[in-house]
């Protein structure tokens, strides 16, 4: 159908996104195609280690789920995205698709080893999450396919992370974000994943904050130099929600929040985490 | 653009009623509860996904009307607030926001009436956190908050053994 209706058409998940952007005429498609009358496409399954979610799962239902409440960092992006309307509606597979820089998932996602399942009429193919957004609003979904499940590894035991972001209300996208997901034996990392969001065309996996973390008791010092070298790889855009500056200043402190909750989980302990507001 | 556009024919229940309309794709759903139905008490406030003046319960959950086409509530249950009182006895949540003062200009009232429900249907003993978190996407210009906050506990108590 997609190879049918043209470049112009497109997919309404969620529509949380998509619909906002056709009122404001940035997005004009000649025809749009409704994901939301399909069954079989929600789902949460936990198999082999993994936890698969179907394409039009709402953040709603993976906020509720009880596999996802065992990888915090998971329940922590989704029961903060926008508001209880936009998550009763908006779906994992349709914000994934959309690579909007400013998204929450695929930030969180960058810290999991996920993929994405991407189905055509020629069958499927699975692509991992950094090769599958190649550049804002720009994923590898050729024009006659949809994302039709995104899989995710369950972290080993003595992981933990947390999702933070910094917003100026509950609506409105993420000023900036920050990613961290750990696993640790006793004080030291044995491994390390940091992603940030909202301060590039695409979330910007902090390599060196990694390797400043990995391998090392997680001390006080350690956990700045992390934050010190996230700051240094942010490359954000003066906009109406911050100056570069301020934007560049928020994720190193949102980094070092996220470190300091991980390592309290990776311990086992039960840290409740919502999004921050100016 | 397509040469022709077809309108298409939906089902939907409003309030417990059935209405089968006939509707252009394009149309939201704010605009037809309000404009074929003229069901005008859901609100149109920011209509760009950010106030929630709009909101009404689709199959018990909250959603925004205006960041949803009609047609994709075909099938669907919709409750609005025409819907909430019932035989001219106003729902408890209508009654706890009188009592409290719950609103001032009234505008956004009837969306937030509809998270408050959707937040009490499920949780019968909400704290202060759990309502902030509720009715995050709902704002109220007159930034009266404070009052419905104190409505939306009033209302959980007289719902409690409902």
């Amino acid at each position: 159908m997609l190879a049918q209706l043209g470049d112009d058409a497109k997919l309404l998940a969620g529509g949380q996104s998509l619909i906002p952007l056709m009122k404001l005429r940035f997005a004009n498609p000649s025809h749009l195609v409704d994901l939301n009358f399909i069954s079989g496409t929600a789902y949460i399954k936990e198999d082999a280690g993994t936890v698969r979610f179907g394409a039009m799962t709402r953040h709603a239902e993976i906020e509720a789920s009880a596999a996802v409440a065992r990888v915090p960092i998971l329940h922590d992006c989704a029961a903060g995205i926008a508001d209880v309307q936009v998550r009763n509606r908006g779906t994992i597979g349709g914000s994934l698709a959309e690579a909007d820089p400013s998204g929450d998932w695929a930030t969180v996602l960058f810290t999991l080893s996920a993929k994405v399942v991407c189905l055509g009429a020629n069958g499927e193919r699975t692509v991992s999450l950094p090769d599958f957004i190649m550049d804002a609003y720009t994923t590898a979904l050729a024009q006659d396919e949809l994302v039709s499940e995104v899989a995710v590894k369950i972290p080993p035991q003595g992981s933990g992370g947390a999702y933070l972001a910094f917003k100026r209300s509950a609506p409105v996208y993420p000023t900036a974000s920050a990613a961290v997901q750990l696993t640790m034996d006793g004080d030291v990392c044995n491994d390390a994943a940091i992603a940030l969001g909202c301060v590039g065309l695409i979330p910007i996996r902090a390599d060196e904050a990694e390797a400043a973390l990995r391998g090392q008791a997680l001390t006080e010092k350690t956990i700045a130099s992390a934050m010190e070298a996230a700051r240094a790889v942010a490359d954000p855009q003066s906009d109406m929600r911050g100056s570069a500056d301020y934007k560049r200043t928020l994720v190193g402190a949102l980094v070092k929040r996220a470190i300091e909750i991980g390592i309290r989980r990776a311990h086992g302990e039960q840290v409740e985490v919502g999004h921050i507001y100016a | 653009m397509p040469d022709s556009i077809e309108n298409i024919p939906i089902q939907v229940k409003v309030n417990g009623r059935s209405y089968s309309r006939t509707v252009e794709p394009r149309k939201l759903l704010v605009e037809l509860l309000r404009e074929d139905l003229d069901l005008t008490g859901t609100h149109v406030g920011c209509d760009t996904t950010y106030c929630g003046a709009c909101t009404v319960l689709m199959n018990g959950v909250a959603v925004k009307s205006c960041t949803m086409f009609a047609v994709q509530a075909d099938g669907a249950e919709i409750l609005t607030v025409e819907g909430l009182e019932t035989n001219g006895e106003l729902h408890p949540i209508q009654k706890a926001f009188g009592d409290c003062y719950g609103l001032q200009c009234g505008y956004c009232t009837p969306g937030l009436m509809l998270s408050a429900l959707q937040l009490l249907s499920r949780n019968k003993q909400p704290n202060d956190k759990e309502i902030h978190k509720a009715i995050a996407g709902n704002t109220c210009r007159c930034t009266g908050y404070q009052n419905i906050l104190k409505a939306i506990q009033v209302a959980a108590q007289s719902m409690k053994g409902v």
